[in-house]
């Protein structure tokens, strides 16, 4: 689900860089000094077992296929949300960095699509009520949290999941950047990370039981020795809510809309010009006015070797044209030649050396 | 060699590549950091249709490689990360964009063809970029301007540590799964009996660790803050630079270079 930087346009990828640092600013915010220094170390073993763990592959049983471990759910559970989702940022920053999962610009949206839902949502909406719920009671103490570890990590990875898979259609429909209608890319997308959060969910909550069965006491809101106590509970909740609220509710506006551009248009407050470039309508005369254009377009006169090729719909509204198509084998033949210079220059140093 | 080994083999490969020498690597860390930045904001800022436009941003780029002594074809590996989803995503333009834009003979090209070539090239123009970047910086240093960028404490440090300590635990994890696989050979992943001990034994040695480390830190004198050793002040050089590149940038941005070129040869 790691978007790259192609999917996105500036707004949109600034938008969520804004909406995933204030989520940090608040982590990082909401653990005081003391805890801090006491946790780091904790914190960056975990975000280093999450990263190595994402990495086993597990197998389901009565398919070839095979499942990964939910880092966000894992991480809030043993950590708590605001230590987790700092955590998940260093995991999602070094996958990008290192392994190029993930675009660099697009670091925003998938901190938000990864690790907010998983860490915040998945904590606070759903860990946290269901493991201090009274769910199962009927079954003896210990079966009764395993049975809600068990839901809750389902739940959990299932839910962040879907939110973010949804984010993910959202942000790259709002960019405008494919073709594919909204309601078919939602289509295409739940479902499958239905069945990815399903085994993701199973693979974490038998991580989590483990865990619960050799030290309950790392566990959050298991024990009550580790009751943090409803600090933020009403407030960050209702502010989560209402993001959600807001994030759905401007999707389900965008797939009411019967002119998905229209958004698009609106969103980056393009004047009629504006849209006209956005689209590409004038791209006939972009940048062609000036004195070196003046210049160029009078040695085209001598230069031509096509003149007056015609080629049907060459002045057409999506405006590439034969011009584009030989400047743009020019500029590759270009870049071939600083590649091979850069290459000769290298085999000359080795040489020496 | 399992996926972890393969990470493993990578993550070295990096800071090999990190470790040499060249003009790009020894820009400032910072002016690396505002130039990717700004590279892959002017590629996204392209809108679908601009291909031929987009194209001369990649000169800067394999320049950039060139000078750093990198191949630029050592990136395309991973992109099997990111091109997935990216081509998920634009495969489907050419069905659904059927406007045709331009013809050659009996070949009749669609915008949808244009938006998805153009989806596939800012993928990876700008996955190559952000590979420049890490390839040619040390992530301490990459850690440090970031510090000085005023990015929380907290977290530049658990990059560092994290990024220490990624290596160790897929060290481990690796050591791990090779014993697992052969005491069940023929057996592709994790048996759904393990899935909860395997990685959670890990998991609790893991956290052990973090306990001695947290202590061997304190013994050390760490107070919750790190010194950063940051040898290397801005220079003229550095900021001539990064104004070079970024009206570069803003020029290939605003002028179609590909377009002025290819109307030298057509009309």
């Amino acid at each position: 689900m790691h978007m790259a930087d192609a999917l996105l346009a500036p707004a949109v990828a600034g938008a969520m860089y804004v909406c995933s640092a204030g989520a940090a600013g608040v982590s990082v915010r909401g653990l005081k000094d003391e805890e801090t220094t006491e946790k780091l170390p904790m914190m960056a073993v975990g975000a280093a077992l999450v990263f190595a763990g994402q990495m086993i592959n597990y197998t389901i049983p009565g398919t070839g296929s095979s499942g990964h471990l939910c880092g966000g759910m894992m991480l809030s559970a043993l950590l708590g949300p605001k230590a987790g989702f700092l955590s998940m940022i260093v995991v999602l920053a070094i996958q990008c960095l290192f392994f190029a999962d993930g675009g660099l610009l697009a670091l925003g949206a998938n901190i938000w699509n990864m690790a907010f839902y998983g860490c915040f949502v998945g904590y606070y909406l759903i860990w946290r009520p269901i493991m201090r719920s009274r769910l199962f009671s009927g079954m003896g103490e210990k079966a009764a949290v395993r049975a809600r570890i068990v839901l809750a990590s389902i739940l959990g990875c299932v839910i962040s999941l879907q939110l973010g898979a949804f984010s993910v259609v959202l942000e790259t429909q709002l960019s405008g950047i494919t073709e594919l209608p909204f309601g078919a890319f939602t289509a295409l997308m739940l479902p499958i990370h239905l069945a990815i959060g399903l085994v993701e969910g199973l693979i974490t909550s038998a991580v989590l039981l483990f865990v619960y069965e050799a030290r309950p006491q790392l566990l959050m809101d298991v024990s009550p020795a580790k009751d943090g106590s409803g600090r933020f509970s009403l407030g960050v909740t209702v502010a989560i809510l209402a993001v959600i609220t807001a994030l759905v509710g401007g999707g389900l506006s965008l797939l009411a809309s019967s002119h998905p551009d229209g958004l698009e248009w609106a969103l980056f407050g393009n004047a009629d010009a504006g849209y006209a470039e956005n689209m590409a309508l004038d791209e006939e005369d972009y940048g062609v006015v000036s004195p070196a254009a003046e210049a160029a377009a009078s040695v085209q006169e001598k230069t031509a070797f096509l003149p007056d090729y015609a080629f049907a719909d060459s002045d057409s509204p999506a405006g590439t044209t034969v011009a584009g198509l030989v400047g743009s084998l020019i500029v590759a033949a270009f870049a071939g030649l600083i590649c091979a210079a850069g290459a000769l220059v290298r085999r000359r140093r080795k040489a020496h050396a | 060699m399992n996926r972890l080994e393969e990470s493993l083999g990578e993550l070295r490969g990096m800071e090999e590549l990190a470790a040499q020498d060249s003009p790009v690597h020894r820009l400032h860390p910072g002016v690396k950091l505002i130039l990717a930045v700004a590279c892959i904001l002017t590629v996204i800022s392209f809108s679908k249709y601009q291909l031929s436009a987009m194209v001369p941003m990649a000169l800067p780029v394999i320049l950039a490689y060139q000078i750093a002594g990198i191949r630029p074809s050592l990136c395309f590996y991973r992109l099997r990360f990111v091109l997935p989803l990216v081509c998920f995503v634009g495969l489907f333009n050419p069905f659904f964009d059927r406007t045709p834009v331009l013809t050659i003979g009996a070949v009749t090209v669609t915008g949808g063809v244009i938006s998805m070539l153009t989806l596939l090239l800012k993928g990876v123009l700008t996955l190559m970029t952000a590979f420049l970047l890490v390839a040619t910086t040390r992530f301490d240093r990459i850690c440090a301007a970031l510090r000085r960028a005023h990015f929380p404490a907290l977290l530049v440090n658990l990059l560092l540590l994290t990024y220490r300590y990624a290596s160790v635990l897929m060290e481990e994890a690796a050591s791990m799964t090779t014993a697992y696989h052969l005491r069940a050979p023929g057996q592709k992943g994790i048996h759904v009996s393990a899935w909860g001990s395997f990685l959670g034994q890990l998991l609790l040695r893991s956290f052990d660790r973090a306990e001695r480390l947290h202590k061997s830190m304190l013994l050390r004198g760490y107070h919750g803050h790190f010194h950063y050793v940051d040898a290397s002040p801005v220079t003229t050089k550095d900021v001539t630079v990064c104004v070079c590149g970024l009206a570069l940038f803003a020029f290939l941005r605003f002028v179609d270079i590909t377009r002025l070129l290819g109307g030298l040869f057509v009309r």
